[in-house]
């Protein structure tokens, strides 16, 4: 039966439609498969090939995937909420009240919303951190690093604007705090509060400036910087596996800090050792 | 040969120093634009006109506020303290990141629910993160016999002028 499905869906793929769409053809030859990767736009940020061992649970955690999968989520639940969502002063509150007892599946997705913006900022944590204490930032991969503290900040943001969109007392409050810690930056501080704000206090024109960041321009920015951290995963030599690094990029690695250090590190029974051991 | 030489070799000279001519002319023009463009969006940015309440704000008669009395006004932020030597306002916004503050009575003194800071009342600080004192505001009694707060405008706390006698 699955023998069957599996022929309809091969003979689908000789079809001059579905060629004209997807170029790599019939057939599942490792060459056939990295030619999927590599000729569809989303996915030739990735790399074409993966060690098997790479793929398990243990070497990741799977940390970075679940952060993007919380990020869709938060995309997907967050734009059928902008449709009963008025960014105004008055109505805000109440449309945050109707999202959660009178509209069809709002409570479910507001709160879907919620638990994963939750999920989304302590995965980014997490990610951090197994990725720091792997060493995986080290060369050739400390732009990336950068790259995803740039990705925590914008978390972090996002996490910050979506606060004041219920405008309740929580969130008049929290923003009131959180941006009067902007103005004690020294000289421009007020001047940062102002315009965030775009006002003296937290009211409407904070409202509607928290809504378009968070709605537009924060989620944007992310997607910008995420497609760069994918790519770079590739550029940079795949998932980081300390074991599997060839010798003389373990040497590299080791160059900058002090020339003995190099030594050491292109020993035989480092280096070559691991080399064959997967 | 050798003259040959020489003439494509400042023709070549000539045409680099006009294609450098072009991409300086280029990125300057660039410059210029990005500059105007940082400038017009920072002032976009900046709202000229703000419907936010005026910072005067009246506070009703002064007979309403009975002596040795504290009373905050949630609504605009303020305190309307009512002592031996007069009336005088105080801002009930904590100094340290913008909380309200609250009356305690039973203390006998100002106390932030946010970060714990506690003010006299006076305005002067107690204890916790707060920087700075509560500032006093400008009050006056207007023609109608109305007490009226300045919120935008500090005193000098236990100044002569900074209260109003009846």
């Amino acid at each position: 039966m699955a023998k069957t499905a599996d022929q309809y869906f091969d003979e689908l793929r000789g079809t001059r439609v579905w060629r004209s769409i997807f170029r790599s053809g019939r057939g599942s030859s490792t060459l056939k498969r990295a030619l999927a990767i590599q000729q569809n736009v989303f996915l030739h940020l990735f790399s074409t090939k993966v060690r098997t061992r790479m793929l398990s649970f243990s070497a990741t955690w799977y940390l970075g995937t679940l952060t993007l999968g919380t990020f869709l989520i938060l995309v997907a639940t967050g734009i059928p909420l902008m449709l009963y969502y008025h960014p105004s002063a008055p109505q805000a509150y109440a449309d945050t009240k109707d999202l959660q007892f009178v509209v069809s599946s709002g409570m479910f997705l507001r709160n879907l919303h919620r638990w994963s913006a939750h999920a989304m900022v302590f995965l980014v944590f997490a990610h951090m951190f197994k990725v720091f204490y792997r060493g995986a930032y080290r060369a050739p991969r400390e732009f990336n690093w950068v790259i995803g503290v740039i990705l925590l900040l914008i978390t972090l943001l996002l996490s910050y604007t979506g606060y004041l969109l219920p405008w309740d007392q929580l969130a008049y409050w929290a923003i009131t705090v959180g941006s009067n810690i902007a103005s004690a930056v020294p000289l421009i501080g007020e001047k940062i509060h102002f315009l965030l704000l775009g006002g003296h206090a937290v009211n409407a024109n904070a409202l509607l400036r928290f809504y378009v960041l968070h709605c537009m321009i924060l989620p944007l920015t992310a997607m910008f910087f995420v497609a760069i951290h994918f790519w770079r995963i590739r550029k940079d030599g795949g998932l980081y596996a300390h074991s599997s690094e060839p010798a003389v990029v373990r040497a590299q690695a080791a160059i900058p800090t002090s020339p003995g250090s190099a030594e050491k590190s292109g020993t035989p029974s480092g280096g070559a050792a691991n080399k064959e051991g997967r | 040969m050798a003259d040959e030489n020489q003439t494509t070799k400042t023709a070549q000279a000539s045409d680099v120093s006009r294609r450098q001519f072009f991409v300086k002319l280029g990125l300057g023009s660039l410059s210029i634009a990005a500059a105007g463009t940082a400038a017009f969006g920072y002032q976009y940015l900046e709202p000229n006109v703000l419907y936010e309440p005026s910072p005067v704000v009246n506070a009703g008669k002064p007979d309403r506020y009975p002596l040795d009395s504290v009373t905050l006004d949630v609504n605009n932020g303020i305190y309307i303290i009512h002592s031996q030597e007069g009336y005088f306002s105080l801002s009930a916004v904590c100094t340290h990141l913008g909380c309200l503050t609250a009356w305690k009575p039973e203390l006998n003194l100002i106390a932030c629910p946010c970060h714990g800071s506690k003010f006299e009342q006076n305005g002067k600080k107690i204890e916790g993160p707060a920087p700075r004192p509560l500032p006093w505001k400008r009050v006056w009694i207007n023609d109608d016999g109305d007490l009226l707060v300045d919120r935008s405008t500090d005193v000098p706390p236990l100044a002569r002028d900074s209260f109003v006698r009846i």
